[in-house]
């Protein structure tokens, strides 16, 4: 089967878009926050991989192409925030001060679960860029020695996680304003966060894109002093 | 031919930002520097919102799909998982709720604070 697929040059963008289509009319179907598009995607294109025993790098030959225009897409987050730039201009403390909240939160966190489940310096600096855009943390990741397969992991499991939760848990803890809703879910889950606050609003779009790429930058700043904490 | 012009111009930017991590010796990514550099040419003017809007707005309505060829890597990476799966899905998961809610309520708090000032 693998030969065979691999002989059809659309094969991975067929799989990952049908995959998707899947997804989106499950959700429609069910309703459920479960049947996430881009979770239930990933499982199908995993599975159809497994059972016709298909090679990843068969798939990601054709899907590669669909993969890389992330970059040119983070580069057009720049149009829902400049939109919105206005909500910056008003609210300079107040965004500042959640950006920087987001970062130190999510160092100490990784900090004291990392003393909580003993591991070691390698294993901690592997968890510590989780929260941040895949690209950035992997190469800090390889700087102080930690394991770059394993941090994107972390990210991918941290950015579904906000895709997935990040609307109901603001709802539950009474984040009600749209930009602190955005800003939050850029902070805590990067592009894959980023993806489901634009789907929400317009607001919630622009500052996750503005706090995806100012916690990056911010992560590449701190990240030396918590490194060497442990 | 307008999304030509627009994909064009698009690319032309992630292009720079490509360059600015070719040449800048930080973790940075490409994808990052043309996101400012986007924001920058917009607020001075030098490409204007109908240059870009259109074909930017297809894109990000189509990002979620673009996560998808990557997120299925996972399948490559099992092995990885298992060495620290424990702590790797408690840490990856309960810290995302914690950085959601401590930046989420110290902006919301702040933001109705700036606003009743007014």
């Amino acid at each position: 089967m693998n030969e065979f697929v691999a002989g059809i040059a659309s094969f991975g963008i067929l799989l990952t878009i049908a995959a998707y289509q899947l997804g989106a009319y499950l959700r429609k179907k069910t309703g459920s926050v479960f049947c996430n598009p881009m979770l239930v995607a990933t499982a199908t294109v995993i599975a159809v991989l497994l059972v016709f025993k298909i090679d990843y790098a068969t798939y990601y030959d054709g899907a590669r192409f669909i993969g890389y225009l992330l970059t040119p897409t983070t580069v057009c987050l720049a149009v829902p925030l400049y939109k919105q730039i206005s909500v910056l201009k008003e609210h300079p403390v107040a965004i500042t001060c959640g950006v920087l909240s987001g970062v130190v939160a999510s160092m100490v966190s990784i900090f004291l679960f990392s003393l909580l489940f003993r591991l070691d310096h390698a294993s901690y600096v592997t968890m510590l860029p989780k929260s941040i855009t895949t690209a950035i943390g992997i190469s800090l990741t390889e700087e102080y020695g930690g394991y770059p397969a394993i941090t994107a992991i972390a990210i991918m499991i941290t950015g579904i996680t906000g895709h997935i939760a990040a609307e109901k848990t603001c709802k539950l803890f009474r984040i009600h304003h749209p930009a602190a809703v955005g800003l939050a879910i850029g902070a805590a889950s990067h592009a894959m966060g980023t993806s489901r606050a634009l789907e929400i609003g317009e607001v919630e779009g622009a500052m996750s894109s503005l706090a995806l790429a100012v916690c990056g930058i911010v992560t590449v700043i701190v990240i030396p002093v918590f490194a060497h904490l442990m | 031919m307008k999304y030509v012009q627009q994909f064009l111009i698009i690319i032309l930017v992630t292009a720079l930002g490509e360059l600015c991590h070719a040449l800048i010796p930080l973790p940075i990514p490409g994808s990052v520097y043309g996101l400012v550099l986007m924001l920058v040419a917009l607020m001075t003017g030098i490409i204007k919102l109908p240059q870009v809007e259109g074909a930017a707005k297809f894109l990000i309505e189509i990002m979620p799909v673009m996560f998808v060829p990557a997120t299925s890597g996972l399948i490559n990476n099992f092995a990885a998982m298992r060495q620290m799966l424990l702590p790797l899905l408690v840490i990856s998961i309960l810290t995302t709720f914690i950085v959601l809610i401590i930046s989420g309520k110290m902006t919301d708090v702040l933001m109705r604070k700036g606003e009743k000032d007014e």
